[in-house]
């Protein structure tokens, strides 16, 4: 079926567009973390009213009063962390409006290189943060988190860039669906929590030994950045289990065989021993806290590894790049 | 823990061997049992994998894999010396996974039991102070105590209840669910287990081997299972040895592929009869409709399309009149365009002295386009698709080196016979589909047309079911073990002072998960226990 190409150069300003607003949006989120004082005790008393919710001991009348914690002053760097907020969910409604454009265009999912690939991964990251704002005390570090996003963003609208185009017959199926979706969504997600536990580092450090005093003051509590690593890869590790899974079906009725340590297959499995070893690292004594952080960072490495190190340099056979 | 203490006097006897081999052993045990080893495995295991997705493989690419050690000189020999080019076959990558495995089962024996214990057990008794709970609510309220118990009861309908009478006339409800985890943990485990003992299993008895055949319809388009020498080639797991493998006919009666106007493929596809099982005996032959992403599944194996070319037909004709047809495959050597190149051989008829023979053998080499550009007399393809076909052929003669005993590719001439002069360049020209050209001699070649043909895959793996099998049970059990929360809920129920006073109620909460995220889950069902009804 032949390419829209009206849709796909909408698909593309709207890429482009979207880009456009996270820039502003991370700004303004800068701003809120950079001179917001009060935005810093409003996270100390949120994380009070997390931590209430979440675990402390807590006597009767606290409880069942449950009254949220009295509005923090709306200062005007609290405003503009609000207007970031805004703009992320404009931005993001524009990233969607993209990546759904250039599938009409194309008549199929809109993953099919790397291009669109990304585009999904830092779509589904930046729901998945706009979702760890709501449920946690985190908004003024949306800077920090929608550095990656843009960086991507980036780096695939100019240097990845791809015209729409059908894939080649071995792409058309409909694990292109589930597998690639299972796959772009996990990582979306992976950066989430790979950000958090970075920020835990600095932030435990500062907590055991006062480093890092100037940027980690302004870094809400270490538990608080613990539970948004640990929920997020709770979340995204079964589905990334779900992905490869079906990455083995799909390969065993495309190439022969389920697995056959294919470059992105290994690398792929590495990651997975990874975050498996993160989630047993909080089980055992000693490992907790910083290491499990380390661990979790390092899991987000070996996934940006697995995007761009084994697409673009490695030949296999989940070249579809679409560069070069 | 202080560490003040003295230590204690060494024992003054000396264990015997016995006691010391049970104790070393022991401790081997626990060592490698311990969850802290595992991590440290589990580490290494992803630094082992990590070589053979950054240097080549020799299961995966045997020329790159040569290529790569004679380019790094020493450091390529030791590389190889050490297995990093066969990673997942190494001694070090075996030990680290068999050693996961010991822990692993390690870790899952007791494991198991203390499971089956703990689905025997009732939930613990009510602590004597609730409010010490990491949640904990209480109220006095007007209804009697069988009520809030009767609400209670019916709130806690699926979990794990027990009921006692406490010493002073209160009574309590312990209640516990999320049982669901720990058996998730242990059946993703287990069947982590699984997979890999039926994936190593496969690696026995595998086997997977690739045959070009042509695309139609004839004789020498059947492709039998019948042994190795059916295959271009053959890569057979450990315990096979290419008897004995089950028999199947495969007939490709031609090949279809569409492109888009850029010359990118859309769609291969190919119509194919098969018979295996009781139809090789009735030659009975099935269709079906082979296409990539959708292998022929029969007789236990596998039939893949991998991917295509094209076989020029040449006619030779001998100045006595002779005629000889031959339609060998060429091969791609462009993956986009289809430009190819190859070797079409040819025998002279009718020569039956050997020495002469090896004076008059024919090889038409050079390349062959699909859709052809000629520019300056120099052949190209522009696109793959079949759309004005054409040759640019040397015709050799001489001694093709057929004789000699030695296996040649079908895809070239020996260039060794071409250097010795014993084979020599007789015609150069471009052809077009019923062109033709004469040599010296007489004797005319002419381009007859263009076939197609297929590669094929035949695979076979007879563990791939219980491994998916498992590995779907290990997905359903990490799902289980990550998202349920396993939690508790006490309820305590006492009179109030004084008569009519009403009821209080103690309600107190404990998640058993780290960083479960219970609160809110607590805090609606207190407030169903403390109000009596539903919230909202």
């Amino acid at each position: 079926m032949p390419v829209n190409e009206t849709l796909s150069q909408y698909s593309d300003w709207s890429y482009t567009t979207a880009t456009a607003i996270y820039v502003l949006a991370l700004v303004f989120f800068l701003i809120e973390q950079s001179f917001g004082a009060k935005g810093r005790l409003a996270a100390e008393r949120s994380r009070e009213r997390q931590l209430v919710g979440a675990g402390a001991p807590t006597s009767a009348t606290e409880t069942t009063t449950d009254t949220p914690a009295p509005a923090a002053p709306r200062g005007r760097v609290e405003r503009i962390g609000r207007m970031g907020a805004s703009l992320l969910v404009l931005g993001a409604l524009l990233h969607l409006t993209a990546l759904v454009l250039r599938g009409l265009a194309t008549h199929r999912v809109p993953w099919g290189n790397m291009y669109e690939y990304i585009m999904a991964v830092t779509f589904i990251a930046v729901v998945t943060w706009l979702y760890v704002i709501r449920k946690f005390p985190v908004r003024h570090l949306s800077g920090f988190m929608l550095l990656p996003v843009v960086i991507l963003m980036f780096i695939g609208g100019t240097l990845l860039y791809t015209v729409a185009a059908p894939v080649v017959p071995a792409l058309q199926s409909y694990w292109l669906v589930i597998h690639v979706s299972a796959a772009a969504t996990s990582s979306g997600i992976f950066l989430v929590p790979g950000v958090a536990s970075i920020f835990y580092l600095f932030r435990s450090a500062y907590e055991r030994n006062g480093k890092f005093a100037r940027f980690a003051t302004k870094l809400p509590a270490a538990d608080v950045l613990d539970r948004v690593a640990y929920r997020t890869t709770v979340l995204a590790f079964p589905l990334f289990t779900f992905g490869v899974l079906c990455g083995a079906i799909w390969a065993e009725s495309a190439w022969g065989r389920f697995w056959g340590w294919d470059p992105k297959e290994t690398t792929a499995f590495v990651a997975w021993v990874v975050y498996a070893a993160y989630l047993h690292s909080r089980a055992t004594a000693g490992w907790r806290g910083s290491r499990a952080a380390v661990i979790n960072t390092l899991g987000f490495a070996v996934t940006v590894f697995n995007l761009f190190f084994v697409n673009l340099v490695t030949t296999g056979l989940h070249s579809y790049a679409g560069v070069g | 823990m202080t560490t003040t203490e003295i230590p204690p006097k060494p024992p003054q006897y000396r264990p015997t061997v016995a006691k010391r081999v049970l104790g070393f052993l022991r401790n081997t045990w626990r060592g490698l049992t311990a969850m802290r080893t595992a991590l440290i495995l589990l580490f290494l295991l992803a630094l082992a994998a990590l070589p053979g997705a950054l240097l080549p493989q020799r299961a995966l690419n045997p020329p790159k894999t040569d290529q790569y050690i004679t380019d790094h000189g020493w450091w390529g020999t030791l590389l190889d010396r050490l297995q990093f080019f066969s990673v997942y076959s190494s001694v070090w990558f075996s030990a680290i996974y068999l050693l996961l495995l010991v822990s692993l089962v390690g870790c899952l024996l007791p494991r198991s039991f203390d499971y089956v214990r703990s689905m025997r057990a009732k939930p613990v008794l009510t602590p004597r102070n609730l409010s010490r709970m990491p949640h904990f609510r209480e109220a006095t309220v007007e209804r009697d105590a069988a009520d809030v118990l009767a609400a209670a009861r019916a709130r806690f309908k699926g979990w794990r209840t027990v009921e006692r009478d406490e010493e002073d006339g209160a009574r309590s409800i312990s209640a516990e669910r999320g049982y669901l985890r720990e058996t998730g943990n242990l059946v993703f485990h287990f069947g982590m287990l699984g997979l890999i003992v039926f994936f190593a299993l496969g690696k026995l008895f595998t086997y997977d081997g690739q045959v070009i055949v042509q695309a139609t319809g004839g004789p020498d388009s059947v492709f039998c299972n019948s042994g190795i020498y059916a295959y271009d080639s053959f890569n057979p797991g450990l315990r096979v040895d290419g008897t004995d493998l089950e028999p199947f006919c495969v007939k490709i009666n031609d090949f279809a592929a569409q492109y888009t106007e850029s010359g990118e493929p859309t769609h291969y596809s190919s119509n194919i009869d098969y018979q295996s099982g009781a139809d090789l005996q009735t030659g009975t032959w099935k269709p079906y409709l082979l296409e990539v992403n959708s292998p022929l599944r029969t007789a236990g194996d596998r039939v893949y399309l991998l991917g295509h070319g094209y076989t020029p037909i040449f006619t030779v004709t001998y100045p006595n009149g002779d005629k000889r047809t031959q339609a060998t495959q060429w091969r791609p050597e462009n993956q986009v365009t289809y430009l190819s190149d190859g070797a079409t051989k040819f025998d002279p008829p009718g020569i039956t002295d050997a020495a002469e023979r090896r004076t008059k053998q024919l090889a038409i080499t050079g390349l062959f386009a699909p859709t052809s550009f000629v520019h300056a007399g120099v052949l190209t393809s522009s696109a793959p698709g079949l759309n004005n076909p054409m040759v640019a052929i040397d015709v050799m003669r001489g001694d093709l080196g057929l004789d000699s005993g030695q296996g040649q590719s079908i895809f070239e001439i020996d260039q060794s016979m071409v250097d010795d002069g014993r084979l020599k360049q007789v015609a150069r020209q471009n052809l077009a589909v019923g062109q033709s050209l004469t040599l010296d001699d007489g004797t005319k070649v002419s381009f007859d047309g263009v076939q197609q043909w297929v590669s094929l895959q035949v695979s076979h793996d007879p563990t791939q079911d219980y491994v998916l099998v498992f590995a779907v049970a290990m997905l359903l059990g990490l799902g289980a073990s990550l998202l349920v929360k396993r939690r508790r809920v006490w309820l305590r129920v006492r009179p109030a002072d004084g008569a009519g006073n009403g009821t209080v109620v103690q309600v107190g909460g404990l998640a058993r998960t780290d960083q479960a995220g219970y609160g809110e889950e607590f805090t609606r069902i207190a407030d169903e226990l403390l109000t009596g009804g539903k919230r909202k």
